[in-house]
């Protein structure tokens, strides 16, 4: 059973992350989460992101949600923006395609291009 | 919208939009297999003009944009399994969103991932607002408030850090499953 007296360890540990923290620039994620995002399956995404990340123990990773940007048949879509870059933006997202781009995108700097809206062909 | 546990997610940004400091959520199974869901907030709620136009899909707060479906396709939802959808609101005192179904009803939608939902709602709000969740069901009842997770936790730690999301996580789970379990989920 998780009991509130676990969280007085976690607090002590994330504290100590968020000061490592402080002078970093994040990378974020940012995942598209209206009616047309959720629909769409935005929230198994969002999910497989937080997952993933714990899972590697990334401390320099946010991820937060926008609305919608008018292209719903894209979706699901999100953002991967790292400091001091331009952002790229993934199309029809699933949550099975999400490790690749933690590992190779927001870990190793390559966006994964087949995943973009670079390489969307309609 | 596949299940009720996405239009949750969908109506909830309602209420986070309207400023809201708690977000409530109710689920109830009664005896009948009639399951109700509230969603409660304390935001600024409507004027009686915008309450009256907003189950319309032509109704949207947005400016982008003239169309908004959460509210007009969960009213369907729920009337045509056999249920109701109201809306209360109050100009600065909050809105009350209540939709029913009957589960025996051919056309009830599943119940879906409602702890993903949940999960979902705390980290993508990861500081405010703060939500309440309430189940009932024939196997049990339960709560789970963050509030209470906040106070242990201290309330200067985002949900969002991975440690804390997943605590949460499988503290939803549990709690949910205990209710609904075997039932609906």
């Amino acid at each position: 059973m998780k009991s509130l007296a676990d969280l007085q360890a976690i607090r002590a540990k994330t504290l100590e992350n968020i000061n490592m923290r402080k002078d970093d620039n994040a990378a974020r994620v940012v995942i598209g989460m209206a009616t047309c995002g959720i629909a769409a399956g935005a929230r198994p995404v969002m999910l497989a992101f937080m997952e993933e990340i714990q899972k590697r123990n990334l401390q320099h990773v946010t991820v937060s949600q926008t609305g919608c940007i008018g292209m719903c048949r894209y979706e699901p879509m999100l953002d991967v923006i790292l400091p001091g870059q331009e952002k790229v933006t993934y199309i029809h997202v699933k949550p099975e395609m999400v490790p690749r781009i933690v590992a190779e995108h927001i870990v190793n700097g390559q966006p994964v291009e087949e995943y973009t809206i670079g390489a969307a062909k309609d | 919208m596949r299940d009720l546990s996405l239009h949750l997610l969908d109506l909830a940004q309602n209420s986070i939009t309207a400023g809201a400091n708690l977000v409530t959520v109710r689920m109830t199974l009664d005896d009948s297999g009639m399951l109700t869901m509230e969603l409660e907030d304390d935001g600024k709620g409507m004027s009686p003009e915008l309450l009256a136009r907003v189950t319309s899909p032509f109704a949207t707060t947005r400016t982008t944009r003239k169309v908004g479906l959460g509210i007009p396709m969960m009213k369907e939802n729920a009337e045509k399994a056999g249920g109701n959808f109201t809306l209360e609101s109050e100009e600065g005192k909050g809105t009350k969103l209540t939709a029913s179904m009957d589960t025996g009803n051919i056309d009830c939608l599943p119940m879906g991932d409602l702890s993903g939902t949940m999960l979902s709602l705390m980290l993508t709000n990861p500081l405010h607002p703060d939500f309440l969740f309430e189940g009932k069901s024939p196997k049990g009842e339960g709560t789970f408030d963050t509030r209470e997770v906040r106070t242990a936790l201290g309330s200067d730690i985002p949900f969002n850090e991975p440690s804390v999301a997943a605590w949460l996580k499988e503290a939803l789970d549990e709690e949910i499953n205990s209710i609904f379990g075997g039932i609906l989920i």
